[in-house]
C-alpha cells in the first residue's frame, strides 16, 4: 500500500513515496509551472519505484501550488503538513521553524504532534529564502556556496530588514572593503532576528526543528542555536518535512 | 418550497424601500432630510426622530482608495481611506443625499478624516468618551446626545419630544429583535446559515430605510429557512468547524475572510463585529427617559476604542458557549491600533476556556487572499 506526498513550494516541489517508511523522494524546482512540476515529481516517484497510478492507494498535495494539482485527492495546508510531518522525523518535536522560499513559519505542536499555534510571515521577503537569494546574489555568490562562505564569527551588521533596503547596504559594505564573510554573516543574523520575531509569538517549547530550504546550511542552523539556546535539529529528510506530512495525511484518511 | 439557498438568492431581487433608489425617492418624493453615519455609536433613535433618514455611508470598497491618498496618509486604517474617497469622488450615492454627517471620534485617525470631510459636507462629530465604566463617562456623553438632538433640532427646523423618541426607539429595537432571532438560527448545530448569509440579512435590512418592511423581510426568512431546516435541509456539515469572527467592522472588501472560511470547510455562526451583532445584542431601554436610555445603549457599545474594554470580553465569553463555538477569528484592519492591541488580551481570555484563536491582518486590497486561505485553513485544520 503506497501513498504520496507531494509540497508545491515557490522554489522546490518535493514528493515523498511512503510506505510504512519512506521509499523514496525527490525534489525538483517548481519553476513557472507548479502544476507540471507536481506533475512530474509525482511521476518521477512512480517510474522509478515502477509503480503504476494504480498502486498509489491516496495522494496529498500541500504548499503554495497545492490549489493547482488535479491528481491529489485533498490539498492540506503547508502547517498541518510539516507539523506531522516534523512530529514524524522525531516524536520530540515540539517547535518548527520553517524558512522556505517565500515565507516563513514557526509552528508550535502539542504531546500528540497536533499543531496548536503557529505564526506565518507571508507579507514581505524579509526573513525568507528570497531575502537570502538576493542579498547572496549581491555578493555575486550562490545560495548553495553559503556555508562555504561564512569563514568566522565576524559579522557585518545588516540593519535593515527589507530585501530591497539590505542589498543597498551591502552594496555599501562592499564599497567600504567588508569582506564576503562578514556580509553573509550578517545576512544570516538578519534572518534569524526575523525568525526570533516570529517565536516570540508563541509559547516557545524545546524540541526545535528546522525545516524548508534554508534548512540545508549548517551554518544558518548552528546561528540558531546559539540564538536559542537550546540544539536545533535538522535532518536530511528536513527539506521533506511537508511532503512527508503530506503521505502521512494520506494515509490517515483511509 | 424553496431551498434555503433560493431564499438568499431571492433577497437580491427584493428592492423595496431598499438601496439608492429608495433612497432617492425619499429626497425627491418626500422631501425627506438624510443623515449620513459611520459607526455604530451614532445614536439612529435621535436622527430619525427628528424625522430625518439615518443611512450608514459607504466605506467598505478598495476603488476609493487612491484618490483619499492624495490627501490622507498611506498607513491609515483602509476604513477611514476607503471613507473619505467616496466622499470626495461622489462615489457613494447616500453620501450625495446627505445633509449633513454624524460622526465620533472614535480614533484618531477618523476625528482628523472629519476635519477634511467638514469641507465637502458638514459634519457634527460627537466626542466619545474614552472610557464606558464611570458616571461621569455616562454625563458627558449623554451630553453629548443632547448635542446632537439640539443641532439636528436646528438644522432641520424640527422639534424633537420625547414622544417622538420613544416611537422611535421602539421601531429600532424592533429591528434589533427581528435581527436577533434571524442570526440566532446560526445557534443550530448544524447552523443553518452560512457567515456570508448572516451578513446579506443584517445589511440588507439596515440600507431598507422602512423599518416594517425589513423586519417583515428578515421575520419571513427567518420562518422559511427555520422549516427548511427543520424538514431535513442541512446545507453545513456537522463536522465543519464552527467559528466566530470579530475585530473591525467589516464589508464589501473584506467579506474575503468569511469566505475564505467557508470555502474551505468552515461556518461562521456569530459575527460579532459591528457589521454583525456587535448593535443589535443589546435594545434601547423603553422603561427609561428616551435620551438617558439612549445615551446608555450607546455607550455601553463594546469597541475597543473604549479602554478598558470588558465588555467585548464579556460578550465574545458568552457568545463562544452560545454559540458553540470552535475557533475565533480576530480580522483586523491595518493600522487600526486599538483592535490590533486588543488581540493579545482577547487571545490570553480565549486561552481560559481553551477556545482557539488565530488573528489576522488584512486591508481592502484582495492581494493576501491566497495567504489569507492558507492561513485560515490551517487555522481550521487545528481544530
Amino acid at each position: 500500500m503506497y501513498y504520496i506526498g507531494i509540497d508545491i513550494g515557490s522554489v522546490g516541489c518535493k514528493g515523498v513515496l511512503f510506505k510504512n517508511q519512506i521509499v523514496d523522494k525527490k525534489v525538483l524546482p517548481t519553476g513557472w509551472n507548479p502544476q507540471k512540476s507536481g506533475e512530474q515529481t509525482l511521476n518521477y516517484l512512480l517510474e522509478a519505484n515502477n509503480l503504476k497510478a494504480k498502486d498509489i492507494k491516496g495522494v496529498v498535495a500541500t504548499g503554495y501550488g497545492r490549489v493547482s494539482q488535479r491528481f491529489a485527492d485533498k490539498t492540506v495546508t503547508e502547517i498541518t503538513c510539516h507539523g506531522k510531518g516534523g512530529y514524524y522525523l522525531n516524536r520530540e518535536i515540539r517547535t518548527i521553524i520553517d524558512i522556505g522560499g517565500q515565507d516563513s513559519k514557526v509552528i508550535s505542536l502539542n504531546d500528540a504532534g497536533d499543531v496548536i499555534d503557529f505564526v506565518m510571515n507571508d507579507k514581505c521577503a524579509a526573513g525568507t529564502g528570497k531575502f537570502l537569494e538576493m542579498t547572496i546574489n549581491s555578493l555575486e555568490e550562490q545560495i548553495d556556496n553559503l556555508d562555504n562562505l561564512v569563514k568566522d564569527d565576524k559579522k557585518a551588521k545588516i540593519s535593515s530588514m527589507c530585501a530591497v533596503f539590505a542589498e543597498s547596504e551591502i552594496i555599501s559594505l562592499l564599497a567600504d572593503g567588508v569582506s564576503k564573510s562578514e556580509i553573509a554573516g550578517g545576512i544570516i543574523d538578519s534572518i534569524i532576528d526575523r525568525i526570533n520575531i516570529l517565536l516570540s509569538k508563541i509559547t516557545f517549547q524545546e524540541k526545535v526543528l528546522f525545516t524548508g530550504g534554508l534548512a540545508q546550511s549548517e551554518v544558518i542552523k548552528n546561528e540558531l542555536s546559539k540564538k536559542l539556546q537550546t540544539e536545533v535539529f535538522s535532518y536530511s529528510n528536513s527539506q521533506f518535512a511537508g511532503a512527508i506530512g503530506a503521505a502521512l495525511i494520506s494515509k490517515d484518511m483511509l | 418550497m424553496k431551498s434555503i439557498e433560493e431564499i438568499f438568492n431571492n433577497l437580491d431581487g427584493e428592492l423595496k424601500g431598499h438601496g439608492p433608489v429608495a433612497m432617492k425617492n425619499l429626497v425627491e418624493k418626500e422631501g425627506k432630510n438624510v443623515v449620513g453615519t459611520y459607526c455604530v455609536f451614532t445614536p439612529y433613535e435621535v436622527i430619525s426622530a427628528a424625522d430625518a433618514v439615518p443611512v450608514t455611508l459607504c466605506s467598505t470598497s478598495n476603488d476609493t482608495i487612491d484618490e483619499a491618498e492624495k490627501d490622507l496618509p498611506r498607513n491609515l486604517c483602509p476604513l477611514i481611506k476607503s471613507s473619505y474617497g467616496f466622499a470626495i469622488t461622489d462615489k457613494c450615492p447616500y453620501f450625495h443625499f446627505a445633509d449633513i454627517i454624524v460622526g465620533e471620534t472614535t480614533c484618531d485617525g477618523k476625528k482628523k478624516m472629519y476635519e477634511y470631510l467638514d469641507e465637502v459636507t458638514p459634519v457634527h462629530v460627537m466626542q466619545l468618551p474614552q472610557s464606558s465604566q464611570r458616571e461621569a463617562d455616562f454625563n458627558f456623553w449623554k451630553n453629548e446626545v443632547v448635542l446632537l438632538k439640539e443641532r439636528l433640532e436646528e438644522k432641520f427646523k424640527t422639534e424633537i419630544t420625547e414622544e417622538r423618541l420613544e416611537k422611535e426607539i421602539k421601531i429600532k429595537n424592533e429591528e434589533r429583535n427581528t435581527l436577533k432571532e434571524f442570526y440566532e438560527l446560526a445557534k443550530l448545530n448544524p447552523s443553518p446559515i452560512y457567515g456570508t448569509e448572516i451578513f446579506k440579512v443584517i445589511n440588507r435590512s439596515n440600507y431598507t430605510f422602512d423599518k416594517e418592511i425589513a423586519n417583515q423581510r428578515t421575520m419571513k426568512i427567518t420562518e422559511e429557512v427555520l422549516a427548511k431546516y427543520n424538514q431535513g435541509e442541512k446545507r453545513i456539515s456537522k463536522d465543519a468547524p464552527r467559528i466566530l469572527v470579530t475585530g473591525c467592522p467589516m464589508g464589501a472588501a473584506t467579506l474575503k475572510v468569511i469566505e475564505a472560511i467557508e470555502n474551505n470547510g468552515g461556518s461562521v455562526v456569530c459575527l460579532e463585529n459591528c457589521t454583525g451583532l456587535k448593535p443589535n445584542e443589546e435594545t434601547v431601554d423603553q422603561d427609561k427617559n428616551p435620551i438617558d436610555a439612549i445615551a446608555e445603549k450607546y455607550l455601553n457599545t463594546p469597541c475597543s476604542c473604549m479602554s478598558p474594554n470588558d465588555n467585548r470580553v464579556e460578550l465574545i465569553n458568552r457568545l463562544v458557549e452560545e454559540y458553540q463555538v470552535d475557533g475565533v477569528v480576530d480580522m483586523i484592519l491595518q493600522a487600526c491600533h486599538t483592535y490590533n492591541v486588543e488581540t493579545k488580551r482577547i487571545k490570553d481570555e480565549l486561552k481560559e476556556s481553551n477556545t482557539p484563536y488565530i488573528n489576522i491582518e488584512t486591508d481592502y486590497s484582495q492581494s493576501d487572499k491566497g495567504q489569507l486561505g492558507t492561513r485560515l485553513t490551517a487555522f481550521l485544520e487545528m481544530l
